[in-house]
This record gives structure tokens, sequence and C-alpha cells, in this order.
């Protein structure tokens, strides 16, 4: 059977930026003044916080979309299901080398700092959003439970992002993506092209990861349905016949 | 180099966490596709 040409050049691209990724950030940038090596450890952090905003994002669209009758189709919570699973693992891994940076940098692994808490919220709240997809129910009924509780968990999404801002923390300021950074990076060279790199590889990932994972949500969704015709049709013929 | 612990920690937990979740989600792709009669597959779904 033959693949799907986009996936398979989405996936070659994908692995492609990873391993040059991993060149530039291990062995072509410099070590930081201050962190040292450890500074290394920021080219992956940075593009998986990148993909878990974007990852969440496409699930808070999707919802809406849902929700809003014109536009509700099925596909919008199968795909908005898909986006958070995926932004889950990121954000796991955002935690964990987040932990790793920290305990180098910090000295500890773990501080209740708000831009971590918020972090670690955000990671519960789509962990719960994935229970709730689990609760039986009708399929239109289910899809809008979904799309509300994608929206409600969401909410922590910028409050996330503009935690730095709001509070004081141990976490550092957003290095490149707020207004005022984005144009006039705090950091140059090798190193910020190493973190863009980073950005795009990881998110060219995230969209193979997002084809797949919907494919099969799909495929789950249509396996369901037929288990439960041939079920119906199986409890049509005993009644038919009249067999227990 | 310094913190290679570390660094071998980061990289390592994120690349293989990243491929075993895109191992699992072909090969279960894979597995239910089987499942489907070959008329009702997609070609572009292996």
């Amino acid at each position: 059977m033959r693949s799907d040409v986009t996936t398979r050049v989405l996936g070659t691209l994908s692995i492609a930026a990873l391993a040059l990724l991993a060149v530039m950030a291990l062995v072509v940038t410099p070590a930081d003044v201050n962190q040292l090596d450890a500074v290394r450890l920021i080219y992956i952090h940075v593009p998986l916080a990148t993909v878990m905003y974007a990852a969440f994002g496409v699930t808070a669209v999707a919802s809406v979309l849902y929700l809003l009758p014109r536009t509700r189709a099925r596909k919008w919570d199968v795909l908005a299901g898909a986006a958070a699973e995926i932004g889950v693992v990121f954000t796991g891994l955002v935690l964990v080398t987040g932990s790793i940076w920290g305990r180098t940098t910090w000295g500890v692994w773990w501080t209740w700092d708000a831009r971590l808490t918020t972090t670690a919220v955000l990671f519960v709240l789509f962990l719960g959003y994935l229970a709730l997809r689990r609760v039986g129910g009708d399929p239109d009924t289910q899809a809008r439970r979904n799309s509300i509780a994608a929206l409600a968990a969401g909410i922590d999404l910028p409050i996330v992002h503009k935690s730095v801002e709001w509070w004081r923390t141990l976490h550092q300021k957003s290095s490149l993506l707020d207004e005022e950074t984005f144009l006039h990076p705090h950091i140059h060279g090798s190193m910020y092209w190493t973190v863009m790199l980073g950005i795009g590889a990881f998110l060219l990932l995230f969209a193979w990861l997002l084809i797949h994972r919907y494919r099969l949500a799909k495929l789950e969704d249509r396996i369901e349905d037929e288990d439960l015709e041939r079920a119906l049709a199986e409890r049509r013929a005993e009644a038919l016949t009249g067999s227990p | 180099m310094t913190h290679v612990g570390y660094l071998i920690a980061g990289y390592g937990a994120t690349f293989a966490v990243l491929a075993s979740y895109a191992a699992w989600i072909v090969s279960k792709k894979r597995a239910l596709a089987r499942e489907l009669p070959p008329e009702e597959r997609d070609p572009r779904w292996p």
C-alpha cells in the first residue's frame, strides 16, 4: 500500500531538521558565559514550549469551530483531541527539560514559580480533558462537552505566557516571543538561529504527528462504529431467530 | 564540556519519548487499518 507523499516528505524533513538541530545545539554553538554548556538545553526546551502553545492553540480553535453551529462537524472534535494529546506529551517534556535546566542553573529541580506552576496546571488540565474525552455519551453531547472543557482548560494558556510579566518570577522573561523582543531578541548569532531551527524542526514534527494522530482517531471512530453495527446486527438476528 | 549528564538526560528523554510516541501512533494506525475490509481502506493511510 502506498504511503501519503505529503506526510512522508514532512516526516523526512522533520528527521533531517532534528538531526541538524542536534549538531548545531551540541557541537556548533558555543557554551554560554554564565550557564556554560547547560545553555544547550534551551535549544530543545524553548521549541518544545512553542509546540505546546501551538498544540493547545489548535485544540482551542478546533473546539470553537465545533461549538459554532455554522462550522459544527465531528472532524473538529477529533482534531481537538489529537492536538491535545500531542500537547500533553510536549508539555510533559517542557516540564522535564525545564526541571533539568533549573537544576543546573537555579540549583533546584522544582520551585513553585509562577511560570512553572501555571505550566504544571496546564499539563494537569489537559490530562483531565483527555480523560473526559473517554467518558461515554451520544457523539454530539460528548463533542460539545469536550469543546467546552478544552476552552476552559485553554484559559491557562495566555496565563502561562504572561506569567513572567504578571508576577515576579525566577523564570526569565521571554527571550524571543513577546512584543518587545521579537524584533530585537536578547540572544544573537548562532545561539539565536539554533533556537529558531529548533522551533522549525519541532513544528514540522508536530505537523507530522498531528496528521497521523488525527488519522488514527478517525480510524478508531470507524472501527467503533463498525463494531456497534455488527453488535446491532447480531442482536437483530438473535431476535428474529428467537434464540437468547 | 560541562553538565554532560544533564544534557544526556534532557536530550535523551526528549528524543526517546517523541520517537516512542511516533512509533506507537504509526503501529496502532497500521494495526487498526488491517481490521478494515480492504475495499474500505484509504490507500493514503497505510
